[in-house]
C-alpha cells in the first residue's frame, strides 16, 4: 500500500473551509494557519483524517497572552492559542492558531480530536484563564485549588518585592505592616 | 511599584470541588463499595512529587487520578520578565535529570526566532553534551526503576556511572547537574583539555557497564515477571494521547525526533533508533537500555570528528558576546559587550516552535517574542507532562505494584511536569 502524495495544508484548508481560514502565516519555515475560533474542532477533524494531511499527534496547546498596559494589544484578539500538529507520517509540522477577545476566551475543546488535549487544555485554563468548554475536567492543575488568578496572565504581577534603595524607601514602607501590629 | 500582591477576584467554595471530583471516580467510590486511597506526593516510587488518587476494587485499580502542581515554580512566568541569555539558566531546572536537553531546546527555540546560525563544530559539541545528558537520564532512569521493583544493586552501579558522567560536566562547565552550558548561538566556552582523556576513558569502558546492567536485568525472570506484559499502551492510543518517546517506541511506533526531523547535525551520525513491539513496561524498558548503547556510538563518532580547536559559539556580534580578550583590542568588542550584557538582544514580534528527542520524549519550546529584549512567552511541552496525563490509559485493571513499575517505566521527573 503506498503512502498519498502529501497535501499543502494552506491550500487544503482554504479549499474546505475558505470563510474560516483568516490568514496563513509562513515564518522560519514553520507554517501557521489563523482559523475562527468556532471552527477549530472541524478544521482539526479534517487536519487529522484527510488523507494527504494526517495530522495524528498533537504536539502542544499554547495560550499567549497578547495584553498591553492601556489595552492596546496589537493582535485581532487579547489571547491566542496555537494548536501544534505533528504528523507522524509525513515528518512535518503545523500551527493553527485562534485568537479570543478579552471578555468571553472560550474555545471549544478538541479533545475528541486528540485525547492528549485533555492535560493541555487544563493547564491553559488553570493559568491563562481560557474556556474550553466540552473538556470534562477542567479543574486547576499546577496551582492550588483555592488560587485566585490566572498568573501567565500578563497583567498578573510577577509577585517579587521590590529592591528598597534611598529613593523609593517610602514607598515601600507603606505597603510593609506596622511594627506595632 | 512596591510588593505586588494579587487582587482576590472570586469566591471560592470546597463543596463544588468535591461534585466536581465525584464526576471522575466512578459509581462505586461513591457507594463506598472501592476504596479512594491516596498515593500521596511523598512517596518513595512516585519519583517526585506527584499525588495519585487511587480508586481501588481489592488491590486493583479502577481509575487513577494524577495531581501534580507540587513543584510548579513558575519557570514560564519568570522567563517573560529574563533576557534571552539569562532565561537559559531557567530552563535548567525544569527537567533536572536532563539539563542540557531543556537548555537544547531552548536555544534552538531562540536561535529560529533570531535567526541565529550555530557552527558546525558547535552542533558536534552540542551532540556530545545531549547524549552525555541522555547517557545520565536513563542510568537515573534504570537505577531508580530497578530499586523500585527490588533490584537494589542496579541503583548503586548506574549511580556510580553517573558520578563518571557528572564529573565530566564538571569539566567542561564547572556545574554538576544545572550546566547552562548550550547557550543561544552555541555552547558557553570550549571543551577543556581535561574532558578528552576523560571522556575517551569513559567510553572505553561503558559497553560493559551496560553488560552488567543487562546481566541483572534483561533475561532475570522476576524482572521479565515484573514487567512483560503490565502497563500496555496500543500505538494508536500512545500516539493520539501524545506520548512520545521511547514510551511510544516501546509501543512499536518508529518515531525519534533525532531521524525523522533531525537537529544540530544528527543526520550525519550513524545510529539505530530501538523500537518494541508490545507497548508493555518491559519493551519500554528495554528500548531504553538499547538506547544507552545507541548513545554511546554516536558519542564515539562525535568525539572522533571533533577539531581540538575551533568555534564554540557563533561570532555574530549582534547576539553572542565577544570574548574578554577581544575587548582591549576593538571598541565595537566593547559596544556590542554592553549592550548585550545590560539589555540583551532583541526578537521579532513572532512565534517559533522548536523541539528535541529529550531522553524521556518530545521536549518542545514554543517561544513568542515581542520586538524587545524578553520574550511575551515561553511555554514548554514537556514529555512528563503527557505521560502522566496517559497514566489513567496505561494502569487500568493493574496491581498498585503494577502501577509503580509503569511510573517507572514511562521515566516522568516532575520537575518537567510541572515546571
Amino acid at each position: 500500500m503506498s503512502i498519498p502524495p502529501a497535501l499543502d495544508p494552506a491550500v487544503a484548508i482554504k479549499g474546505a473551509f475558505a470563510d474560516a481560514l483568516q490568514d496563513v502565516i509562513e515564518f522560519r519555515g514553520e507554517t501557521t494557519l489563523v482559523v475562527a475560533p468556532e471552527n477549530i474542532v472541524a478544521v482539526s477533524r479534517y487536519l487529522r483524517d484527510t488523507a494527504g494531511l494526517v495530522y495524528n499527534f498533537l504536539s502542544d496547546i499554547s495560550a499567549v497572552d497578547y495584553w498591553e498596559p492601556g489595552g492596546l494589544w496589537q493582535r485581532p484578539g487579547r489571547f491566542g492559542v496555537s494548536y501544534h500538529l505533528l504528523s507522524l507520517l509525513y515528518k512535518r509540522r503545523l500551527r493553527v492558531k485562534v485568537y479570543l477577545q478579552d471578555e468571553e476566551a472560550a474555545v471549544e475543546s478538541v479533545i475528541n480530536v486528540w485525547p492528549a488535549a485533555n492535560w493541555l487544555e487544563r493547564e491553559a485554563h488553570d493559568l491563562m484563564g481560557i474556556d474550553f468548554p466540552g473538556n470534562p475536567d477542567l479543574r486547576r492543575l499546577m496551582l492550588p485549588d483555592d488560587w485566585h488568578g490566572h498568573p501567565h496572565r500578563r497583567d498578573y504581577p510577577l509577585g517579587y518585592e521590590t529592591v528598597m534603595f534611598s529613593f523609593n524607601v517610602e514607598e515601600i514602607m507603606k505597603h510593609k505592616p506596622k511594627a506595632t501590629e | 511599584m512596591a510588593i505586588q500582591t494579587p487582587e482576590p477576584t472570586e469566591a471560592f467554595s470546597w463543596e463544588g470541588s468535591v461534585e466536581e471530583l465525584k464526576g471522575l471516580v466512578s459509581e462505586r467510590a461513591i457507594t463506598g463499595e472501592t476504596m479512594l486511597l491516596n498515593m500521596g506526593p511523598h512517596h518513595p516510587s512516585t519519583h517526585g512529587v506527584l499525588r495519585l488518587l487511587l480508586e481501588l476494587d481489592g488491590e486493583e485499580i479502577v481509575t487513577c487520578l494524577p495531581d501534580v502542581g507540587f513543584l510548579h515554580t513558575g519557570i514560564e512566568k519568570n522567563i517573560e520578565a529574563k533576557n534571552y541569555e539569562k532565561g537559559v539558566t531557567l530552563t535548567d531546572r525544569m527537567d533536572y535529570l536532563a539539563p542540557m536537553s531543556n537548555n537544547a531546546a531552548f536555544c534552538m527555540a531562540v536561535e529560529k526566532l533570531v535567526d541565529l546560525d550555530v557552527p558546525e563544530r558547535a552542533q558536534i559539541m552540542r551532540v556530545i553534551c545531549l547524549e552525555l545528558t541522555r547517557l545520565n537520564s536513563h542510568l537515573v532512569w534504570l537505577g531508580t526503576h530497578a530499586i523500585d521493583l527490588g533490584a537494589m544493586s542496579v541503583f548503586l552501579y548506574c549511580f556510580i556511572q553517573r558520578e563518571r558522567v557528572l564529573e565530566m560536566f564538571e569539566i567542561i562547565s564547572g556545574q554538576r547537574m544545572m550546566t547552562s552550558f548550550i547557550r543561544p548561538g552555541g555552547l558557553w566556552r570550549d571543551f577543556p583539555d581535561e574532558f578528552y582523556p576523560a571522556l575517551d576513558v569513559f567510553l572505553g569502558d561503558f559497553p560493559e557497564k551496560i553488560d552488567e546492567f543487562e546481566r541483572l536485568l534483561t533475561h532475570n525472570p522476576l524482572w521479565i515477571d515484573r514487567t512483560q506484559g503490565i502497563g500496555v499502551i496500543e500505538p494508536e492510543t500512545a500516539m493520539a494521547w501524545g506520548v512520545s518517546g521511547p514510551s511510544l517506541r516501546g509501543s512499536g511506533v518508529n518515531w525519534d525526533i533525532r531521524k525523522m526531523m533531525p537537529y544540530s547535525g544528527y543526520e550525519t551520525y550513524d545510529f539505530n533508533v530501538p523500537v518494541g513491539q508490545h507497548g508493555d513496561v518491559y519493551d519500554r524498558f528495554y528500548c531504553r537500555v538499547l538506547e544507552m548503547r545507541e548513545s554511546h556510538k554516536i558519542l564515539q563518532q562525535a568525539i572522533k570528528r571533533l577539531p581540538k580547536k575551533g568555534p564554540f559559539r557563533s561570532d555574530n556580534r549582534k547576539f553572542v558576546p565577544p570574548p574578554r580578550s577581544e575587548l582591549g583590542q576593538s571598541m565595537e568588542a566593547v559596544i556590542h559587550h554592553f549592550k548585550l550584557w545590560t539589555e540583551g538582544f532583541a526578537a521579532p514580534d513572532a512565534e517559533v516552535y522548536a523541539a528535541i528527542e529529550s531522553p524521556r520524549g518530545e521536549l518542545g519550546c514554543y517561544l513568542h517574542g515581542t520586538g524587545g529584549n524578553m520574550p511575551r512567552r515561553a511555554h514548554f511541552k514537556t514529555p512528563s507532562f503527557m505521560h502522566i496525563a496517559a497514566m489513567p490509559v496505561m494502569t487500568q485493571g493493574h496491581l498498585i505494584a503494577d502501577l509503580v513499575a509503569v511510573i517507572g517505566s514511562v521515566d516522568i521527573v516532575l520537575g518537567d511536569c510541572d515546571r
